[in-house]
């Protein structure tokens, strides 16, 4: 087992170290270089020579890259173009107030996911999982920017009870920040809540249709006692995989719901960094959503080791 | 005072139609199981026994529902409890042993938790209590050292194991009644033959009653009293176990019993033609009338009532039954088959190793051999051109392993495989020319798997005939009529999908497929083995008349000791992936054998109650063969020590043909055996 969880984590480090050398020579590949495309018309004289110089463009390629990923190994991704201050201050907040997001969606979106999954499954074809089920499936298809766009009209400026947009420094604290995200939190759960309920249900009702738990009524173990012992650890660890990828997906910023709610995430910081062409920015959430992402799932696998008898104790007692 | 436990009055179940019509799927049963009794149900898939079994528990699967009828237990009719009323009965005083008990253990709870679960909700022990019970329940069921086992989770015991804690489970309520459904169907023989006879001290000791549902006749004979007998929904014949397997009067019956390959007869057994009828399928008159050979014009027309004989004690559904006796003694044909070998070697086996282990990447880089106990070693077996050589032995034993490296899917670690007496075959598929992937066809174990859903008969039968002769237009539509009429089946088939075909059909096809090739050499990886006995016995004759007219060597594989006594020419016993014996069939089912093929033999279940298996060895699994010494000595019961333990056994020559590989002087073997 430890072998395995060991075997895991190297490779992550592998996707980590590969997606720097994409991302790294997606930049350098790039025609011109950060200066000129950063500089644009003024990339001539003086500030060009001044900014390569800055940026240690005239060291070559591969010892920059060394250099900067020696670097980032310490948690320094160096300096951004267009605001001129350390990238380290830049992402911080931004950081935050995406944690701050997805942790709300999370808080409601999974444990509703998975009511809503377990109801339509031990009711299947019944009222509640018909009504529940169509609710689901028009908000996973009514893509975001609609959905979001009708919470701003209907609940901001129609009936007026929350602000529409956030409009608040990117630093700001946590409990200013509080009352800016109820609809945007809405807006990101319901559709990951439709999709995760659909993928429980399936899940259980797979589950359900299983010979032990045909065996586990025959054996006249009562309903409820069956669904929680029986069922539901059987049918949720598969959900495991999909649960860290929502994470990932909301942690790594939601593009399209923070830019309608102009919310100061990582999602919008990507936007604006690509339409500043500030290519260092770029890079640095290249190798932090990668990691993101790569850790998340890894904790995920670990999970499945440690809640799946089959895969625990195949590698202990072997 | 009832004698009755279980009284069925009249049950119907059945299902919707898509278009609304309602289908039975069982048709008017009504019986009786007594109390401390052990009652067989037996048919066919389809036949609606596992329904039966479940209605016995209150339980109607999902889409299903009953149309009439009651299901008394103790006078209360089950089928009109509410769920907590059931889960009182069920478990308690009804418990069922299920078919599969690899899948039926909840995989993520711990065996003594779902022994103890029983334990809670059907008694009030308290925790001590229940602890101690558990260690019983698993002594009771003969697992070793309970203590363990408990805390050991499904998927960390054999399937032998697995059934004996669905068995303890079932126990744990202490219940009146207990059902069985095909409690050791896909398990090896020995381990079968125990369990069985596990089964039926617990019935002597307990006065348990039990209804065990099977389709084996010769596990109905180890353990029954009574046996019903079901043909599409209906009991056709029900009577004392003796009178139905010796001198059945009923034509399904009779033709069922007629299809069982059995270790005390040569040759092929006879097949009964056709299929049963498809639920809501049945004609107006007796629902065997199509395959039946003892009909008169009333079957036709009439629905046969169940009709009760006080002198044998047994019902019948058959107008004919009287007659039937006297008709079937005329009935006597033999399919001895003949059986002379001619040397002239087709497939030369020399020093076969395959090992699955797979290097690591370091030890690949260092080119070192990681495997010095491969999975199948030292094979040494010569085949001739036009016999029928089986490859036999309990799972494990290597020998779909051998048959896959004959077909190029796996690598020969060490030795060689020569085709033709000149050609060597690589180990490597891509390595092999279009003629040699020809001459050698595979028919696999489950057609439903090995027949593309989405291709039409035409379709599937093409292939090969396109790929290695190239035939296109009416050529190819005259040559795929041609091979179905090789497998006796109409040009009609040619559009149908293979879900439109019956398990027996599908097999066809699967066999058409690989005669397309026009192979010499065809390996049949447990091909009957999914299939209704009566199916069996069909497709085997088959097999022996495409051979008889076209002369192809098969290589056979099959766990069923019986099936390949009756087509082998040859057999080459295997275990743990190393030969035991070798030798011509009639030779091998002969003493003196290997120890291991006596315990083989011994375990064979005939449907004959007269006939007990000899249980001489202990059925523990072993999960790799032994590094040093003979192969069998973990489980062999005649061992003779150290000698056995590191010294690989020498080959003996026995005086009829046979090999045997054992330290055991050969005629010492035939005293002690004899």
């Amino acid at each position: 087992m430890f072998f395995l969880i060991f075997k895991r984590f190297i490779l992550g480090l592998v996707t980590l170290f590969i997606v720097s050398l994409i991302t790294f020579i997606g930049v350098e590949i790039l025609p011109g270089d950060a200066c000129t495309s950063y500089l644009e018309r003024e990339a001539f004289g003086e500030a060009l020579a001044a900014c390569i110089k800055r940026l240690g463009l005239d060291i070559p390629a591969h010892e920059r890259y060394i250099s900067w990923a020696y670097n980032v190994i310490q948690g320094d991704f160096g300096y951004s173009l267009s605001g001129q201050m350390q990238i380290n201050e830049v992402l911080g907040p931004r950081i935050k107030n995406s944690l701050v997001l997805a942790s709300a969606a999370i808080i409601i979106g999974i444990p509703l996911a998975l009511i809503l999954g377990i109801i339509t499954a031990l009711w299947r074809d019944k009222m509640p999982d018909i009504i529940i089920s169509t609710v689901a499936i028009f908000s996973m298809t009514i893509p975001e920017f609609i959905s979001a766009t009708l919470l701003i009209l209907i609940v901001a400026i129609w009936l007026e009870w929350l602000p529409g947009i956030v409009i608040v420094p990117t630093d700001v604290t946590f409990f200013e920040l509080l009352p800016n995200i109820i609809l945007p939190v809405i807006a990101i759960a319901m559709i990951m809540t439709a999709h995760m309920a659909r993928m429980v249900r399936s899940s259980v009702i797979q589950v359900m249709a299983s010979d032990y738990i045909q065996m586990a009524i025959l054996k006249g173990v009562p309903y409820w006692k069956m669904v929680f012992k029986h069922v539901l650890p059987n049918a949720l660890l598969p959900a495991i995989n999909v649960v860290a990828l929502t994470i990932a997906w909301l942690l790594g910023g939601v593009v399209v719901t923070e830019v309608v709610f102009n919310y100061p995430g990582l999602g919008r910081l990507v936007i604006e960094s690509i339409s500043n062409r500030d290519l260092p920015v770029v890079q640095a959430l290249g190798i932090i959503l990668a990691s993101i992402y790569v850790s998340i799932n890894f904790i995920a696998d670990l999970l499945t080791l440690m809640l799946n008898p089959r895969l625990k104790t195949l590698q202990t007692r072997k | 005072m009832n004698t009755n436990i279980q009284e069925i009055k009249d049950l119907s179940i059945g299902f919707k139609s898509q278009k609304g019509k309602q289908i039975s799927i069982l048709r008017n049963i009504t019986t009786n199981i007594r109390k401390g009794e052990t009652v067989g149900i037996v048919g066919e898939s389809g036949s609606g026994k596992s329904t039966l079994a479940l209605a016995m528990m209150g339980y109607i699967k999902h889409g299903l529902f009953t149309t009439g009828g009651e299901c008394l237990f103790k006078s209360q009719d089950l089928l009109s409890l509410n769920n907590k009323e059931l889960e009182d009965i069920r478990g308690r005083k009804i418990a069922m042993i299920p078919q599969n008990a690899g899948q039926a253990l909840t995989p993520n709870l711990k065996i003594g938790y779902q022994i103890e679960e029983a334990l809670k909700l059907h008694t009030d022990f308290s925790k001590a209590k229940r602890e101690q019970k558990i260690s019983e329940l698993l002594n009771q069921v003969r697992l070793p050292s309970p203590s363990i086992m408990a805390l050991r989770y499904p998927h960390e015991l054999s399937g032998g194991q697995q059934q004996r804690v669905a068995v303890a489970m079932a126990l744990a309520g202490n219940p009146e009644l207990l059902l069985l459904d095909e409690p050791t169907t896909g398990l090896d023989v020995t381990t079968q033959a125990h369990v069985l006879e596990l089964l039926k001290d617990l019935a002597k000791d307990t006065g348990t009653s039990m209804v065990y549902v099977s389709h084996d006749l010769g596990a109905i004979a180890q353990v029954c009293d009574r046996v019903i007998v079901m043909y599409s929904g209906e009991i056709v014949l029900e009577g004392p176990v003796r009178k139905i397997l010796k001198e059945p009067i009923h034509p399904y019956t009779y033709g069922l019993l007629k299809s069982i390959p059995k270790l005390s007869l040569s040759g092929l057994p006879d097949s009964m033609p056709g299929s049963q009828p498809q639920p809501g399928n049945i004609g107006s008159g007796c629902s065997f009338y199509d395959r039946c050979n003892f009909s008169s014009d009333e079957c036709k027309f009439k629905v046969p009532e169940l009709e009760y004989l006080s002198e044998i004690d047994t019902s019948v559904r058959c107008f004919n039954h009287s007659e039937l006796i006297s008709k079937t003694s005329e009935q006597k044909i033999t399919n001895e088959l003949k059986k002379e070998i001619i040397i002239d070697e087709i497939l030369d086996l020399k020093d076969v190793s395959i090992s699955y282990a797979k290097q690591g990447i370091i030890d690949q880089f260092l080119n070192k051999v990681t495997d010095t106990n491969p999975t199948v070693k030292d094979i040494n077996i010569n085949i001739n051109k036009g016999e029928t050589i089986a490859l036999v032995g309990e799972s494990g034993s290597g020998k779909s392993t051998i048959l896959k490296s004959i077909a190029g899917l796996l690598k020969t670690k060490d030795g060689y495989i020569k085709f033709n007496k000149e050609k060597l075959l690589s180990g490597d598929l891509k390595k092999r020319n279009s003629d040699d992937l020809r001459s050698i066809q595979l028919i696999f174990q489950n057609p439903d798997e090995s027949l593309n859903p989405n291709h039409t008969v035409e379709q599937i039968l093409s292939q090969p005939l396109k790929l290695y002769f190239g035939l296109t237009g009416n050529k190819l539509k005259s040559s795929i009529a041609e091979l179905l009429k090789k497998v006796r089946l109409g040009a009609f088939y040619m559009s149908r999908y293979p879900r439109q075909l019956s398990g027996g059909e599908k097999q066809r096809i699967a066999v058409a497929r690989a005669f397309a090739a026009r192979p010499d050499i065809i390996l049949c990886d447990e091909v009957t083995s999914a299939l209704d006995v009566s199916v069996q016995a069909a497709v085997l004759d088959l097999l022996q008349k495409l051979k008889e007219e076209l002369g192809t060597t098969y290589v056979f594989v099959s766990h069923d000791l019986a099936v390949v006594k009756a087509i082998s020419d040859r057999v080459a016993v295997l275990y743990q992936g190393r030969l035991c014996e070798i030798g011509p069939s009639k030779d091998v089912y002969q003493f003196p054998s290997h120890p291991y093929t006596e315990v083989l033999i011994g375990a064979v279940l005939e449907p004959d109650p007269d006939i007990r298996p000899k249980l001489v060895a202990e059925d523990i699994v072993e999960e790799k063969p032994p590094e040093i010494g003979c192969s069998f000595q973990g489980r062999c019961p005649r061992i003779l020590g150290d000698k056995c333990r590191n010294e690989t056994p020498p080959w003996q020559f026995g005086d009829n043909g046979n090999a045997i590989r054992c330290h055991i002087d050969i005629e010492e073997l035939k005293i002690q055996q004899s």
